[in-house]
């Protein structure tokens, strides 16, 4: 209360506009978080649910080896679909921002985000067709000559769930990396190049480090959603393509165990966090070397 | 050299990511009911198949309201949070707007799940309000990503002339703030409508016994002779989101041109 009046008049009011979306975010995002987490301690036999307290979804969700499994082929694919996504992210990012000219910026942005409003399931399915069996690359390589028969690691395996959520994932961190890169002073590329670096090297030690925080933006932006996606592995996975969301899908709707579904979903979301939480702390380390160097 | 690899990638790059956009339109007036190559022949029958779908006018009809809802909530709610991080200091700032931008980074499963284990334990039934709910929270932070830099490029000393000259703050908001803001209300009203009209996850757990349209698409996607109604569908709503997100970044210009000119003014 004493804390509250010592606040001054800007504080007040600054309290007093968030505290309404603050709310809104607490009551309809917080607490229902909090309680997944208390039903991930209890269980459910058909409809009826005991609060007695329990670790046993918990032992489940991790030892299973079924749930072990897709857990792991999960993070699995989630690495790589942010390796792949950021990794070509920052060339068209760095064509964006150093290569482009000024006046083409903005509508290279905006040519870059306009596919991604082609629905989301639209363009998963259209990927099913493109990487298909009879489908657009198989057909146009066979036609081509360059094959004789349909290429078959292509589909409905964990290939095609790579390709499928890389691209839906493209503009999302594209952008972040574009923006961090506007932000680099170009003064200080000019100043490297005349005290004698070659084009790597200022890129190495100019516009790389600079760059991190977009790069770890993308990544977040990438990593920890992508592990709960279950669409496109339901349409382009295969049977081999499963993911953990499929999963938590199947224990909330037709198995009837939501206590387990909540184990897994928290369990999926602590495992990414601890992944991007490693990934954060070896990028400070990173740039705490190249500002020391 | 290099310069000439980054353009040549450049141009592949998106080669790719219109790759599946392409597609849509080409297989919505393909004469056939199978979606492969090679082509058969023009036809707009797609089109005309989706005016007898009473279900999917249904489920348009249940995506708009919910589109229009979640995006008005949302600026709302959005113009708030950014007008109080913006201009004032105050203790837990960082946590307070962490907290409201988090379902920017969290798997939209885990907002799905969570909202459909709140409403199962409280015993209330899944409907359009629960999806509202949900929507509200995704799209509040990209409405904050669009108003923020309004907000940052507003000229304090308009809003301070107004209140010296006797103003209250509501109608200094009302008619100071509003008017030199307006494009980029509109554009997170339009954004938030886009991401509303497509989201599939969180209405896929927490659609009752209307589907959204996103919901609906889902369930004709199990039916091969349905598809192609599906890609004519797909080809309108491209078109809608393309319309609405041309107009919102028309506007967003505008507005930093307005806000550009009113600032050089104001230094005058």
């Amino acid at each position: 209360m004493m804390k509250r009046l010592q606040l001054d008049s800007d504080a007040r009011r600054g309290l007093s506009q968030i505290s309404l979306p603050l709310a809104f975010s607490v009551l309809l995002l917080a607490a229902p978080l909090a309680i997944l987490l208390a039903m991930s301690f209890w269980t459910q036999d058909f409809l009826t649910l005991d609060r007695t307290f329990t670790l046993a979804n918990f032992k489940e969700a991790w030892t299973s080896p079924v749930y072990r499994t897709l857990m792991l082929r999960s993070l699995k694919i989630s690495i790589i679909v942010t390796v792949l996504t950021v990794g070509l992210a920052y060339p068209a990012a760095y064509y964006m921002s150093f290569v482009a000219p000024n006046n083409r910026k903005a509508l290279l942005v905006f040519l870059i985000t306009i596919p991604f409003w082609t629905s989301y399931l639209m363009r998963i399915f259209l990927w099913k067709v493109i990487l298909g069996f009879n489908g657009v690359v198989n057909g146009s390589l066979m036609g081509l000559g360059i094959i004789d028969a349909p290429l078959d690691w292509i589909s409905y395996n964990q290939f095609a769930v790579v390709i499928t959520l890389s691209h839906a994932w493209l503009p999302f961190a594209v952008l972040p990396i574009f923006v961090v890169m506007e932000k680099v002073n170009r003064s200080y590329l000019e100043a490297a190049q005349d005290l004698g670096d070659t084009p790597f090297q200022r890129f190495l030690r100019i516009t790389l480090p600079l760059s991190m925080p977009g790069v770890v933006a993308a990544t977040l932006i990438v990593f920890i959603p992508t592990i709960g996606d279950y669409v496109t592995p339901r349409l382009v996975g295969g049977p081999d393509g499963l993911m953990i969301a499929n999963m938590i899908e199947i224990q909330f709707k037709n198995a009837n165990n939501a206590p387990l579904g909540a184990a897994l979903a928290l369990s999926a979301l602590v495992l990414v966090s601890s992944v991007a939480g490693i990934y954060v702390w070896l990028n400070r380390r990173y740039l705490q070397s190249e500002g020391a160097a | 050299m290099s310069k000439r690899i980054l353009t040549i990638f450049m141009i592949i790059f998106v080669i790719f990511l219109y790759a599946p956009t392409i597609l849509l339109p080409i297989f919505a007036f393909n004469d056939s009911s199978i979606i492969a190559f090679p082509l058969s022949g023009f036809t707009f029958d797609w089109f005309k198949s989706l005016g007898a779908a009473d279900e999917l006018r249904k489920a348009a009809g249940t995506s708009l309201i919910i589109a229009t809802s979640s995006s008005i909530i949302a600026t709302m709610l959005a113009l708030l949070a950014t007008s109080a991080t913006v201009r004032y200091k105050f203790p837990g700032k960082g946590a307070m707007i962490g907290t409201i931008m988090l379902p920017m980074v969290l798997p939209e499963i885990i907002i799905g799940v969570s909202l459909l284990t709140v409403v199962l334990l409280a015993g209330l039934k899944l409907s359009i309000y629960t999806i509202i709910m949900g929507h509200v929270l995704i799209c509040t932070p990209f409405c904050i990503a669009i108003l923020r830099s309004s907000f940052q490029q507003l000229d304090p000393s308009l809003e301070e002339a107004s209140l010296d000259l006797g103003e209250s703050r509501a109608t200094t908001f009302r008619r100071v703030t509003l008017p030199l803001i307006m494009p980029s209300v509109i554009s997170s009203l339009l954004i938030g409508f886009t991401i509303s009209l497509d989201e599939f996850v969180i209405a896929f757990f927490l659609s009752g016994t209307e589907p959204t349209l996103p919901v609906y698409i889902w369930s004709q996607l199990r039916f091969p002779q349905r598809i192609p109604s599906v890609m004519a569908l797909g080809t309108l709503l491209l078109i809608l989101s393309v319309v609405l997100l041309t107009l919102s970044e028309f506007l967003r210009r505008r507005s930093a041109r307005r806000l550009g000119q009113t600032s050089t003014s104001g230094a005058l």
